[in-house]
């Protein structure tokens, strides 16, 4: 069983000028602990996919199933990390952020914190715990997003362009991190980026999305060895092999 | 001492207006006399007993005030239809100024505390349902996902995430409802308390010329105007919306 299927997925939307498609029929299915790249310019509906995934729309038909079970609305099966640092609560610390999906839980307080302290300590900021996340930078606050998003144990990571708003080195060290984690923990991770190194160095499979309506034109699987190495001549080559893809689509 | 810079200008002013002899000592008396008199009437716990009505009066109202503002705020920011309904309502009374009903209230009420407290009641929801109105509204849409995410619902996702995030609007409703309370309950005391207020106290004193009794009795009002803003919504801003980063200190 997949941990995300998506069967015929679309969506529509009725405005005064007409209808307009925002999605086209997306089909898909992860395999077990993938890690899968969206890829695709502005508009193409990528993170229209996540959010539909999400629970945050709902399709105007077909189905998403999540560990086998349809979605309808959003559900703690589903982790989620936004782009936006402001994402984070800023009344709690980085520790109460982190515990917040375990206490909607019911999770006894004691035990919420030990886990939660846990995640901190996956993510390297186990010594931030009591920080509130105006005292993070950037990075830090994109960590305890994370480590708040894994917490509560869903069967998936869904992260919509969360290191587009750090500077370059930062989002290289981002990467690495997540990289890690995702090894550590063997979550299915859904990725949205319009970053191509970013997808390649991350991604098992890349779904790459056309605009105008957004419709998923390939899904390119990326078989190079981990860890990567963005130096590499096959890493290069697989950027290469993605720019493609993504290139030939704004040809007329 | 900076602080007291202003205030220390503005007493030297009216010291030397008071000396200069272009008034008469009893219309204008020198601080000394008014400080002798402050000193009497503090001796002999007079003062103390009509401050202590005159504050009983602004935190009834106050307190009344506040649950019914935020109660009705935020319901309206969670509802069109409450919105819709009451927006009218309080449109139309909000312009009334509290003391044009002082009248009517003592002709219901009487003289003395119920017509007071519902004066001072009427003068501090204004601001305290129009900031948690606004203040609902303006939490930022990214923690509501987040938390629904988490499987936030219902009361939870109020308490939690509405109740915070509208934290700065809600202090500044307090601040401003306080104020209000403030003129609202010296302003009845002068025309609907029967003996005691500090209202009631420059009020009465007018009969007697007792200009010094007067102006006692505003530097007690300004004295704990200052405490309060100084030690109570100062110490509950820096406890928690400053703390959080929710709201910047004033530049340095």
């Amino acid at each position: 069983m997949s941990a995300i299927e998506l069967r015929e997925v679309a969506l529509a939307y009725d405005t005064p000028a007409g209808r307009v498609e925002a999605l086209r029929a997306a089909s898909f299915a992860t395999a077990p602990s993938e890690f899968l790249c969206i890829v695709g310019p502005s508009g193409c509906g990528k993170t229209t996919l996540l959010n539909l995934i999400a629970g945050f729309l709902a399709p105007t038909s077909g189905e998403i199933l999540v560990s086998g079970r349809p979605v309808s609305g959003q559900g703690l099966d589903r982790g989620i990390v936004f782009q936006d640092f402001a994402q984070l609560f800023p009344w709690r610390t980085a520790l109460g952020n982190v515990a917040f999906g375990l206490e909607m839980k019911g999770v006894e307080r004691a035990e919420r914190e030990r886990i939660a302290l846990e995640h901190l300590r996956l993510v390297g900021l186990e010594k931030f715990a009591g920080a509130y996340p105006h005292h993070l930078s950037g990075g830090m606050q994109q960590r305890v997003a994370i480590a708040r998003a894994l917490a509560y144990n869903p069967a998936v990571l869904l992260m919509d362009e969360p290191f587009a708003a750090l500077d370059a080195l930062t989002r290289d060290e981002m990467q690495r991190l997540l990289a890690e984690i995702w090894r550590a923990t063997r979550k299915t991770v859904v990725y949205v980026t319009h970053n191509v190194a970013e997808a390649v160095y991350l991604a098992d499979r890349v779904i790459v999305m056309t605009p105008h309506p957004g419709a998923i034109k390939a899904i390119v699987p990326v078989r190079l060895p981990r860890p990567r190495d963005p130096l590499g001549v096959e890493f290069l080559q697989a950027q290469k092999e993605l720019l493609g893809h993504l290139k030939r689509e704004e040809a007329p | 001492m900076r602080h007291f810079a202003a205030v220390a200008a503005a007493l030297l002013a009216y010291e030397l207006v008071a000396r200069s002899g272009w008034f008469a000592a009893a219309l204008v008396p020198t601080l000394p006399t008014i400080a002798h008199t402050l000193w009497t009437m503090l001796a002999d716990g007079s003062m103390e007993r009509h401050a202590a009505s005159t504050l009983a009066r602004v935190f009834s109202g106050l307190a009344l005030a506040a649950a019914a503002g935020l109660v009705l705020g935020f319901a309206m920011a969670r509802s069109r239809a409450v919105e819709r309904f009451v927006s009218p309502l309080v449109n139309a009374l909000m312009p009334i100024p509290s003391l044009a009903w002082a009248p009517v209230f003592i002709l219901w009420f009487g003289l003395g505390n119920a017509a007071t407290v519902l004066i001072v009641f009427y003068a501090a929801s204004f601001p305290m349902l129009v900031n948690a109105w606004s203040g609902a509204r303006a939490v930022n849409p990214l923690w509501l996902r987040a938390a629904a995410a988490m499987g936030a619902g219902g009361a939870q996702l109020f308490w939690k995430v509405v109740v915070p995030g509208a934290a700065p609007f809600i202090i500044t409703g307090l601040r401003l409802a306080f104020q209000r309370a403030w003129i609202a309950t010296v302003g009845a005391e002068m025309l609907a308390a029967s003996d005691f207020g500090l209202g009631w106290v420059i009020f009465d004193a007018k009969e007697f010329l007792n200009a010094d009794v007067m102006l006692a009795s505003l530097a007690v009002i300004g004295a704990l105007g200052y405490l309060f803003e100084r030690f109570a919504f100062g110490a509950l801003e820096r406890a928690t919306v400053l703390r959080w980063g929710m709201v910047r200190p004033g530049q340095a």
